[in-house]
């Protein structure tokens, strides 16, 4: 697909100039993860990783090598990693705990919550495969609840980088933050449509296509395919505002009200749950605040399955065209 | 730090008891049992094992105290009070709304008490995770002492803990187990058989010392024999009297969870006089402990 002529594409969001293009290079978000361990090790020697046996992929590997001393191994349990991390940070360090977001902050809730939220410990949460893209491991490993649980978890920050540079991004920031972040990254591979120069902070989403028919507002490698989406159905003369909510908690209530109150429907994107995600958190702000009509693409209460990233989606009903879809039927409803 | 002879620790410990009976009444709710079998455990760490400040809770050279089993923590907050770090009145706010004395200690209300806890089995992780920063990373001198419950013993979480200890040859960490025998819901080898638990610890690559967790100057002396041992974290097994001191609450674990007055057993003193009973004990204790030092 190449890129639209009339395309609203912010240019302040410095998106790829191969956003569209067929070579556009695709890398796993948990690259991003890595490369992000190793500059906040380099800036800030407090820094130190965890992890559960999972270190090549969860990219933790990277930290192990240029700082062995600050990398510590602790075997298939991620409970104790939870509070090992608090005890860490209690002594000064900045841990981060690498892990599937399956089992953290999955296996270990209660220890997060109590040794990391209420003590306001600074230990930062890396959940790797997360979402039904993680393919053939099937559901046990593809983890759909993470963001619900750590969402409702007071004094927790919730992160969901769009692609592997800003999740290095991401990672540095969590690592300059003082408090509890849970950093959540996927297996796949997927597009790198960001590039250095895109905004990122914590805190902060990013219009990445302005648009005045409809918002979707989408977390995750998911914000691609809204992208394409949003691409498509300018062809069709709806103009499709898309924002980019890498930061689930806080969430940028000013960023999604101020685009709601100009196209005053919502769709909501995430390669999670439905119940307890990042839609969720967006249309309990906007039923109090400004009501829109809402379709919301996510996973409707079930658990994943085994097959191809790209063919779970479609089956799950998380890409492009469904996106389209909830897009056209959220505008049917506008008054 | 000023020295205690053990006479005066001992009349300390049954001064910590008393309040910690008082501090009860007060709440109306709370944990009894393992407090009191407690008291000499944390005499003995507040007025001499620990090297600590109450004026400055966050002094970086101070050793770290983690209690694990949080539901305790009527006896941390009286040997707290007594070495200084807050008013003894302020203990009669225990379990009230607004209280820096939350029902399960909270590390950002009360300064000194290290980390938060409650939920058992994660105290021994965050000290091992102390413990791994202080000789591994940081070469500090300070040492990471751990009170754990018997019952916590039956969490996976503390197995991990020990674990990750032996294999990181933590020798600044000492774990002190409050061996009493009981949980809520009976004795701990109905419950869910715990022996023997120095082969466990010793399996784990641990150094076990058992003692009388009554007897002060035993505790010391544990203590300071691990500081000798190199290369393994050390486990002081201590065996207590949940209940110590009053009569009709030693060994019996419906008194877990119970404070004075609240309802009796058959056989037990009415529940309006079970406070002044306990306390009534505890001076008759004092006044035998005063009289033997004369």
């Amino acid at each position: 697909m190449s890129l639209n002529k009339n395309s609203m594409m912010n240019p302040k969001a410095y998106l790829s100039e191969k956003l569209f293009q067929d070579d556009i290079e695709k890398v796993p978000t948990r690259n991003g993860y890595g490369e992000g361990l190793v500059l906040a090790g380099e800036e800030n020697e407090q820094v130190v990783v965890l992890c559960a046996d999972l270190t090549e992929s969860t990219r933790s590997e990277a930290f192990q090598k240029k700082f062995p001393e600050r990398f510590i191994q602790v075997g298939v349990a991620e409970q104790n990693m939870a509070s090992l991390a608090a005890g860490m940070a209690l002594a000064g360090k900045v841990p981060f705990i690498s892990s599937y977001a399956a089992f953290s902050p999955g296996r270990n809730n209660e220890q997060i919550r109590t040794t990391i939220a209420i003590n306001n410990t600074n230990v930062k949460i890396a959940g790797a495969h997360a979402g039904v893209s993680v393919g053939p491991d099937g559901a046990t490993h593809q983890a759909l609840e993470d963001m619900a649980l750590m969402r409702v978890m007071p004094r927790m920050n919730v992160i969901y980088p769009c692609d592997a540079i800003e999740a290095k991004k991401a990672t540095l920031s969590a690592a300059r933050m003082k408090g509890p972040v849970y950093l959540r990254f996927a297996r796949a591979g997927t597009p790198q449509f960001t590039t250095e120069k895109t905004p990122f902070q914590i805190g902060k989403a990013e219009v990445f296509q302005e648009g005045k028919d409809v918002t979707i507002v989408a977390c995750g490698p998911l914000v691609y395919e809204a992208l394409c989406a949003a691409q498509e159905l300018e062809q069709q003369n709806i103009s499709v505002e898309v924002i980019n909510n890498h930061t689930i908690k806080p969430l940028d209530a000013d960023t999604i009200l101020r685009s709601l109150k100009k196209t005053k429907a919502l769709v909501t994107v995430e390669e999670h749950q439905i119940a307890g995600g990042m839609g969720s958190a967006v249309v309990e702000m906007l039923a109090q605040r400004f009501p829109v009509p809402v379709e919301m693409i996510g996973v409707k209460d079930r658990f994943g399955e085994s097959g191809e990233p790209s063919e779970l989606l479609d089956a799950f009903g998380l890409s492009c065209p469904h996106i389209m879809q909830a897009v056209q039927r959220v505008l049917k409803r506008k008054s | 730090m000023k020295e205690y002879s053990i006479k005066e620790l001992e009349k300390k410990a049954n001064e910590i008891r008393q309040d910690i009976i008082t501090m009860l009444v007060k709440a109306g709710s709370g944990h009894s049992a393992g407090p009191l079998g407690m008291a000499d455990v944390f005499t003995a760490l507040y007025f001499n094992v620990l090297k600590h400040d109450s004026k400055n809770p966050n002094w970086e050279e101070r050793d770290r105290l983690i209690l694990s089993n949080g539901h305790i923590c009527p006896v941390r907050y009286a040997a707290m009070a007594h070495a200084g770090y807050f008013p003894v009145q302020e203990l009669d706010t225990l379990r009230k709304f607004g209280s820096r004395l939350q029902g399960h200690p909270e590390r950002e209300r009360l300064p000194g008490v290290e980390t938060t806890s409650g939920p058992l089995g994660s105290g021994l992780s965050q000290a091992a995770g102390m413990a791994y920063v202080g000789k591994h990373i940081d070469k500090t001198t300070w040492r990471v002492y751990c009170v754990m419950s018997d019952a916590e013993q039956e969490c996976g979480q503390t197995w991990e803990a020990a674990m990750f200890a032996g294999k990181n040859k933590l020798d600044n960490l000492v774990a002190l187990i409050d061996r009493n025998n009981i949980q809520i819901d009976g004795f701990t080898e109905d419950v869910m058989p715990l022996e023997s638990l120095k082969a466990k610890y010793e399996a784990f690559n641990w150094h076990v010392l058992e003692v009388d967790g009554h007897n002060i100057e035993g505790i010391i002396d544990a203590c300071n024999q691990a500081k000798a041992i190199h290369q393994k974290p050390t486990v002081l097994i201590c065996h207590t009297i949940p209940g110590k001191g009053v009569s009709f609450m030693e060994n019996d674990f419906k008194w877990h969870g119970t404070p004075p007055g609240i309802s009796n057993m058959p056989g037990e003193p009415a529940k309006e006089d079970q406070a002044s009973i306990a306390l009534k004990e505890l001076r008759t204790l004092q006044g035998k402990i005063e009289s033997e030092q004369e």
